[in-house]
């Protein structure tokens, strides 16, 4: 383990953890409140560590769902994360199967973003980090919500909605100033994700992600082909 | 049981959906247009993920608008990540209070 490089994965996983707080917050409260054990909520935290996913699974096993059905649910709302893991396997130097292996279970959209979007190759201490410090966040917001839903402050919650979108906003902002493919990238992405949450309403965030992801990243390598044969 | 069964599915299906890419792909990619397409990904991945979702996160639009606003001048002066989301959180807190 090197030192430094944890801890600069730990620092840039700082406001990943801090965002986590209040939707694993909320994660943990409605689970319990719709009936779930305790103990079932917090474990679904720690195994899981994705929201969308966890919403889902959770209100179908509330609703009685088949086992069938949440499987394949998981599957659809997580399958972006396939495109990611690919992603980072280029981005992460080579490593022993054991290390690949445990930072699997860390790949989240926040952590997977910080990560391919550093200017070099991140090594095993670095992503264990930047996975650590945000599943710590996840795993202690959904305790804090499970066994109480009065710690924090409606409206304080409420502010902490915000946290991710800010950070996600300091991580492109700065690179889409000198970059007209990144700023390209990002205007066609941001189109396309609206005209799905406006007006496609039929199909799941999931999907809109996949679709998006694929289709502003394809325009950006035809558009504007990278030169530098860093990755 | 039936609930610790559907937390083993729901572990293990998002498990394998990260692990496999990861754990099996171990070749360089060659292809140029490929690389230019990882490495725009996680743009086009925030670029989703925060619009227009940012601005109903918040109580109001407008305290959303407004935490927004604040991320994107820090961010515009580089002042780092955890600077841009604590003033948002702050900004929207504030405008909150008098909305």
């Amino acid at each position: 383990m090197k030192t430094p490089e944890f801890l600069h994965g730990a620092r840039l996983g700082m406001p990943i953890a801090l965002g986590y707080i209040p939707v694993a917050f909320s994660f943990g409260m409605l689970a319990v409140k719709g009936g779930m054990p305790i103990w079932a909520s917090i474990i679904i935290s720690m195994t899981n560590l994705t929201s969308a996913g966890q919403f889902a699974g959770m209100n179908l096993i509330l609703a009685g769902a088949g086992l069938t059905e949440i499987g394949i649910t998981t599957f659809v709302i997580n399958l972006r994360y396939m495109l990611m893991s690919l992603a980072l396997s280029q981005k992460i130097e080579k490593l022993p199967l054991v290390k690949r292996m445990l930072v699997s279970a860390g790949i989240t959209d926040e952590i997977y973003t910080v990560a391919s979007t550093m200017p070099n190759k991140v090594s095993a201490s670095f992503m264990a980090g930047l996975i650590i410090i945000p599943y710590i966040g996840w795993t202690l917001g959904t305790v804090l919500g499970a066994l109480t839903n009065n710690i924090l402050p409606p409206s304080v919650v409420s502010a902490m909605g915000i946290t991710l979108y800010a950070m996600f906003i300091a991580i492109f902002i700065p690179a889409a100033k000198h970059n007209k493919g990144i700023l390209a990238v990002l205007i066609f992405a941001i189109a396309v994700s609206c005209i799905f949450y406006y007006g496609i309403k039929a199909i799941s965030s999931g999907w809109a992600t996949i679709i998006t992801a694929i289709a502003a990243s394809a325009f950006g390598a035809v558009f504007f082909p990278k030169k530098e044969d860093t990755l | 049981m039936k609930l610790t069964l559907s937390i083993i599915i729901m572990a293990a299906v998002t498990y394998i959906i990260r692990a496999v890419p990861l754990c099996l792909f171990q070749k360089e990619i060659n292809s140029k247009w490929f690389k230019s397409f990882l490495y725009y990904m996680p743009y086009a991945v925030l670029g989703a993920m925060t619009f227009p979702a940012i601005f109903h996160c918040t109580g109001s639009v407008i305290s959303a608008s407004l935490g927004f606003a604040a991320a994107l001048i820090l961010a515009y002066f580089d002042l780092g990540l955890m600077p841009a989301a604590i003033a948002a959180v702050i900004v929207v807190f504030i405008t909150e209070l008098f909305i």
